[in-house]
């Protein structure tokens, strides 16, 4: 596995694929003119000939990456995450997900990362509408630590993967030690007063909400579900039982999203009371920096305590 | 030149898969007769003369690949399919039943199907996809892909004939299924697209115009495009939707229509005629 000294999700992304195109020549990368952005130029420079510039077209790209699989290789397409689900789902739903095929598609600035671009290239709803295809594995990592584990496991997983790449660095969250795999629910934190599921950037500020909480006798049990499908819904029924109340906490629409699954795996249980952090039902909007736009959404760490709060109320 | 014989042999086989398609569009189900039929001749001459395949092994690693980008007209390639033995012919009857295993579209499950196709417009970007992963590995397999002239108004397709030329994709060809009708109606009403061939010229492809019913046409344009380096290469085959059967010819009606018990024993006289006159000359 490669060592990282960097906190970019992208960069570990890239520098990740690299490693898996230096060792397996069956590896490919598409991309839509996105290539520094995110970071498949990488394999560009090492690999110029298993690198493919499809242009401003991701539908062809979509659908030349099923090609790809087809003839035998291991295709990522890589470009924004709106780009990526919205763009192209017709080509993901027919040309890749339907013959079950082992393509990778990187949903790159995913969420609100891409934070000063505004609506039209904020990912609100990537997660509901990737997870709603059957065959689709769902990733969203919660740091760059577990971006290069993700990647490691990749030759292993069957069928179609989306995986959700945050533009920013993120502060690392996950132990680096623990060897992952995907479909498993991850605990961060034990605690027995409420659970919290979260992932991607909402990991780290559910465990400053638990910290805080902390501080005021509530103990919470911080979960990463950074595999959203296949949901481990043993997993999540396990982390949900002898707690009272149950937050989900992500970076995306509450259609249908993260905390939708959640509630989907628990739907044969008795629970406490549940609540949403994440974005409603709404598009985003421009915002000079990261942090400001969670905050607009509610998507910070006092948000995730107040739920908790709520809930166990 | 292609010998006589070849050529009359290769028209008995498209006439018998006509045979075969009449079989599966059957009576008071709806089947998609009309853009099946105006690609009998073409399916003919790939299966049974030009494209290397294996009748013992659809997943020869040494096939030519064949994708329908009209994917909606795949009852002629399982009429070749069937003929290949890759499945029983027992299953034409019940295709797009539940009691049997071809469904309405091109899906993977079916041996001698390599791509799934129906959503119109991705099958040349798949077949892209394929050919460039060949040439990498070097390998000689050629890539045959599609599509019917109404589905040329789908973007992704000329976004894929950009990246065929970009790429300098030469083990490729593509078929334009000129039968000038689409689901609805004539595609010069619908959507009229004119210009074609110069349109693909435009695109940096080797053009090549052919009569779709003429095997020996469509054996030399193949031949021609395998001569074809550093670029794609497209054949457009001027074609008539529902070919072969008179009440469907140039009829959108029967794009995706039902056949009467009438107009099935009419539809099988006349293929029977057609039989009887290939026989005599
Ligand atoms: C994306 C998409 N839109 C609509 C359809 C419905 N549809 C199926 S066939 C067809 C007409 C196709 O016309 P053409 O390409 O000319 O085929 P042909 O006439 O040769 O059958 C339409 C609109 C579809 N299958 N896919």
């Amino acid at each position: 596995m490669i060592s990282l000294s960097t906190k970019s999700l992208r960069e570990a992304y890239g520098l990740s694929l690299l490693e898996l195109a230096r060792r397996d020549r069956n590896i490919v990368a598409l991309d839509a003119d996105l290539s520094k952005s995110t970071r498949t130029v990488l394999l560009q420079d090492e690999f110029p000939e298993r690198f493919f510039e499809m242009g401003i077209a991701e539908q062809n790209m979509a659908s030349t990456a099923a090609g790809f699989a087809l003839a035998g290789k291991i295709p990522f397409m890589n470009t924004f995450a709106v780009f990526a689900a919205g763009r192209a789902f017709d080509q993901l739903r027919n040309s890749i997900c339907i013959p079950n095929l082992k393509v990778r598609i990187c949903g790159s600035s995913a969420g609100l990362s891409d934070f000063g671009d505004g609506k039209t290239h904020q990912s609100v709803e990537d997660i509901a509408t990737m997870r709603s295809l059957p065959h689709m594995t769902v990733l969203a990592p919660a740091d760059a630590v577990e971006v290069v584990k993700m990647m490691e496991k990749m030759p292993e997983i069957d069928g179609p993967v989306y995986i959700r790449i945050n533009r920013n660095d993120l502060p690392p969250v996950t132990p680096e030690k623990e060897p992952w795999s995907p479909g498993k629910v991850w605990t961060l934190r034990e605690g027995k007063d409420a659970a919290v599921f979260a992932n991607g950037v909402m990991v780290s500020r559910a465990l400053a909400a638990a910290e805080m909480l902390a501080g005021e006798g509530i103990q919470v049990r911080v979960l990463n579900l950074s595999t959203i499908k296949p949901l481990d819904r043993a997993g999540v029924i396990a982390a949900a039982r002898g707690v009272r109340g149950i937050v989900t906490a992500e970076e995306g629409t509450i259609v249908g999203g993260m905390g939708s699954a959640v509630l989907e795996a628990l739907r044969t249980e008795r629970h406490g009371p549940v609540e949403f952090v994440g974005i409603p039902d709404v598009f985003g909007v421009s915002a000079k920096n990261y942090d400001d736009l969670l905050e607009r959404y509610g998507l910070t760490a006092a948000a995730i305590r107040d739920a908790v709060k709520s809930v166990l109320q | 030149m292609t010998a006589q014989s070849t050529i009359k042999s290769l028209e008995k086989t498209a006439l018998r898969l006509r045979f075969n398609l009449l079989e599966m569009v059957g009576i008071g189900k709806a089947g998609h007769l009309g853009g099946s039929s105006s690609l009998a001749e073409i399916v003919a001459v790939l299966y049974f003369h030009k494209m290397k395949v294996n009748k013992a092994d659809p997943r020869d690693p040494s096939r030519d690949l064949f994708l329908l980008s009209k994917g909606h007209a795949v009852l002629i390639q399982y009429a070749a399919l069937g003929e290949l033995g890759y499945f029983p012919k027992t299953e034409f009857a019940k295709v797009k039943t539940l009691a049997g295993a071809l469904q309405g579209h091109p899906d993977m499950q079916t041996p001698g199907i390599e791509a799934v196709t129906g959503s119109l417009g991705q099958g040349l970007s798949i077949g892209v996809g394929m050919a460039l992963a060949l040439r990498l590995d070097g390998r000689p397999n050629r890539v045959h892909v599609v599509m019917g002239d109404g589905e040329l108004s789908e973007g992704q397709i000329w976004e894929a004939a950009m990246a065929a030329w970009k790429f300098k994709v030469d083990n490729l060809v593509a078929f334009v299924d000129c039968n000038r009708i689409q689901a609805t109606g004539p595609t010069c009403e619908i959507f009229d697209i004119p210009d074609i061939a110069k349109k693909w010229d435009a695109f940096g492809w080797k053009v090549i115009e052919i009569d779709g019913h003429n095997v020996g046409q469509i054996i030399g344009a193949l031949e021609e495009a395998e001569t074809v380096k550093g670029r794609p290469t497209v054949i457009i085959a001027h074609t008539v939707k529902g070919k072969g059967f008179s009440f469907a010819e140039n009829n959108a009606a029967f794009h995706n229509g039902i056949l009467t018990e009438e107009l099935f024993a009419r539809a099988k006289a006349e293929l029977q005629a057609q039989a009887e006159a290939l026989d005599k000359n």
